[in-house]
């Protein structure tokens, strides 16, 4: 017993690093987040204690209900971009016969440049004058978009975005998951006369079908933080077509220096976060059975 | 020591070293007191290694006052207010005793008791008095005094000479109302070839930051006292006036071009590369385009205000630590008016730009215009005489002299709400300007209805 005892105390001598750091850096932070959601601070006097007023304040912004639309505008876009394209990749990368390492980098580069340099490089190309595109347009004969500019296209213009900047990540996950399907699998499906879509449908969905979902709930948690892009790219305009929670979040806190408000908006979508969070953790439990 | 109990021990005293560390960390940074009858006070305003010149008048600066002040040690911090990491710095004893302030935020500091009040110390600041009295009530409240402003500037036209002489427009005339803009925008925007007339922000506040300075241009204001309440004073016919004429010069005129979300560094980056003819700006955007954009001075102008029934004033000052103890506050005070509102280093100040290749004779610093009576006087004197850039393109600006207004309360709030009506007169053709007005009101008046 007291040996048993002594080893799991050199245990935590040694775990207590990364305990200090992730007490430090993380649950502290989240706990006085969680705290300040119910204050008002201005951090020379001592916090006071408001209760719901903080919420309150929250619903009645009208932007609130404009953020969380956005935002769930924003998650179901990129789902439908950014969650079938990164697959029909991998799909078509994991047939290539010659050059695979090549296209591989091709694929994954986005995802190297910094969020901030990515979001840069494209409101240039959005540009509605003498941008990339709309130049690509005008010399197809087409007629030019207005892209970041007008509160029609913009949220679509920055899925397109984050789209690009991520999909190299899903696609190498993706391909992992092709890769571990046995080829009998499809020899079989081939004998039995199955074409290309169908051992699509019957072998590489099925198969894959664990990953896939654990994507898609980590791609629901990821997009739903939406930041970067509006941030860069819009401001949250035009009309607050793309004011995200995040961003909203960053304005309370940043540019009212409300910060009580912001942690209490930061609880509501740690709840929204948490929910899909807990559907994650069953999922992936379940396939651990 | 058998080996489960030396790894124990090492365990332990990483453990421990870890924790040590941690502590030591939290407690760094409470001294800097009165050490052997010395003040060390920290102060920001110290401009970064990129901006070479700046930061070395600085330092020289500092050096001087230290030598001519033995018992005050500065420690200076590189960087000016940045709102965003404000109340960090301020949470966590980061904030230095002395620290740089925008017009728009000492009313809010003041709110929030985030600012220590120099009331009875400001009496013996030198030349106070003498300065313009509504800079320094961007400082005040009740009475009190919690800050002194050290510049400022008011909003006018600036337009870019090479191209109204291109245009065939006469550049020692510029615009003076805004029909007299959107026909030059026109001639401009006819040369072709991308150029742009004129320019306006509409993203990240400063959209209504500008709406703002639209409003005052043509007399009306954004917001306004009712009682002891503020209400928003923007849905009315001056607001509509502002934005329709926005409107035409966008989608009538067709002279703002095709990208609009803009922000100032788009704009100057436009007027720096000799695309654009006019934008809304003060005098400091001079040096700016020339510094940073490889601007010529003999291309810019400035002008008034268009229509001149008012002008955004803005600017900056100091403020001093809520925490900072009597001794540190009257070290700072005297270093901010030594450094910033210091009429006997007037000529001495100027002739060390000019030597140096700097532009003297804008209406911008190394000399703060926030000065009233002789003192006024003669700094306009020296600079006239110390002159290196064409002040003649600057003179109409210097003599329209619209009435000075300054930015509503709460003001990044309420710009954040204006900037959607910038955004949908610039973005949506159809924008139906009464119907966003009205629906900005709606959000501005509990933005207002903060204000204490």
């Amino acid at each position: 017993m007291r040996r048993r005892v002594a080893e799991n105390l050199t245990a935590y001598g040694f775990l207590s690093a990364a305990l200090i750091c992730f007490a430090v850096f993380s649950w502290y932070p989240i706990a006085r987040g969680a705290v300040l959601g119910f204050q008002q601070v201005d951090f020379v006097t001592e916090p006071t204690w408001v209760g719901w007023e903080n919420f309150e304040r929250l619903f009645a912004d009208p932007l609130f209900a404009t953020a969380w639309r956005n935002t769930l505008l924003f998650t179901a876009l990129a789902l439908v971009f950014g969650f079938v394209v990164p697959f029909l990749l991998a799909v078509v990368l994991n047939e290539l016969r010659h050059f695979k390492g090549y296209f591989r980098l091709i694929v994954y580069l986005p995802v190297m440049l910094p969020p901030v340099v990515a979001a840069l490089i494209w409101k240039w190309m959005y540009d509605p004058g003498p941008g990339l595109l709309n130049s690509a347009l005008r010399g197809l004969g087409l007629e030019g978009a207005a892209w970041l500019d007008s509160a029609d296209t913009s949220m679509l213009s920055l899925v397109i975005v984050a789209t690009w900047a991520n999909l190299g990540t899903a696609t190498l996950i993706y391909l992992a998951a092709l890769q571990s399907i046995p080829g009998d699998l499809y020899e079989a499906a081939e004998l039995d006369g199955a074409g290309v879509l169908r051992r699509l449908w019957h072998v590489t969905v099925p198969q894959t079908r664990f990953v896939l979902l654990v994507l898609l709930l980590l791609q629901v948690v990821a997009t739903m933080q939406v930041f970067t892009e509006p941030y860069v790219m819009t401001g949250g305009g035009p009309e607050d077509s793309t004011v995200t929670v995040l961003l909203l979040l960053y304005r309370y806190a940043f540019y009212y220096n409300d910060f009580g408000t912001a942690s209490a908006l930061s609880l509501l979508l740690l709840l929204v976060l948490g929910a899909f969070t807990a559907l994650y953790l069953r999922v992936t439990r379940k396939a651990d059975v | 020591m058998n080996s489960t109990s030396l790894r124990r021990a090492a365990g332990l005293l990483l453990a421990g070293s870890l924790s040590l560390a941690a502590v030591a960390c939290s407690q760094a940074d409470e001294t800097g007191a009165a050490a052997g009858g010395k003040v060390t006070i920290s102060v920001n305003g110290q401009p970064p290694q990129t901006q070479p010149f700046d930061r070395k008048v600085f330092d020289e600066d500092v050096a001087e006052f230290e030598a001519a002040n033995p018992d005050i040690d500065i420690e200076p911090h590189e960087g000016f207010m940045d709102p965003k990491t404000f109340s960090a710095k301020l949470a966590g004893g980061q904030l230095e005793d002395v620290f740089y302030a925008y017009f728009t935020d000492p009313a809010n500091l003041i709110a929030r008791k985030q600012a220590a009040d120099i009331t009875d110390y400001v009496k013996d600041v030198p030349h106070y008095d003498a300065i313009r009295q509504e800079l320094r009530d961007v400082f005040s409240k009740d009475g009190k005094v919690y800050g002194v402003p050290t510049a400022n500037y008011s909003m006018g036209l600036l337009y870019n000479r090479a191209l109204f002489t291109q245009a065939g427009l006469n550049p020692d005339q510029p615009p003076k109302t805004w029909d007299e803009v959107r026909e030059a925008a026109k001639k401009i925007t006819a040369l072709g070839d991308g150029k742009v007339g004129f320019a306006e922000y509409s993203k990240n506040n400063q959209g209504g930051w500008h709406f703002t300075a639209w409003m005052y241009s043509v007399g009306g204001q954004v917001a306004r006292q009712d009682g002891d309440k503020w209400v928003a004073d923007f849905n009315n016919d001056k607001g509509r006036e502002a934005l329709q004429h926005l409107k035409d010069m966008r989608w009538a005129d067709n002279t703002m071009g095709e990208k609009q979300l803009l922000v100032i560094e788009d704009v100057q980056q436009m007027m720096g590369a000799g695309q654009l003819g006019m934008y809304l700006a003060a005098p400091d955007n001079v040096p700016t385009l020339v510094n940073q954009f490889k601007g010529d001075y003999a291309n810019y102008g400035l002008t008034g205000i268009p229509d001149g029934e008012g002008t955004l004033i803005g600017g900056e000052g100091y403020m001093l630590n809520p925490k900072a103890t009597p001794e540190k506050i009257k070290a700072g005070l005297k270093w901010v008016q030594w450094k910033f509102l210091n009429p006997d280093r007037f000529e001495k100040n100027l002739q060390r730009y000019k030597d140096q290749g700097q532009p003297i004779g804008l209406p911008v610093p190394p000399v703060a215009d926030v000065w009233t009576g002789d003192i006024a006087a003669k700094q306009a004197q020296l600079k006239e005489s110390l002159a290196t850039v064409p002040v003649a393109n600057f003179k109409s600006y210097v003599d329209a002299t619209p009435k000075g207004r300054i930015e509503p309360p709460n003001a990044q709030q309420v710009y954040a709400i204006l900037d959607n009506v910038m955004q949908a007169v610039l973005t949506n053709r159809d924008a139906d300007i009464s119907l966003l007005l009205a629906d900005a009101e709606a959000k501005v008046n509990p933005v207002l209805a903060q204000v204490k």
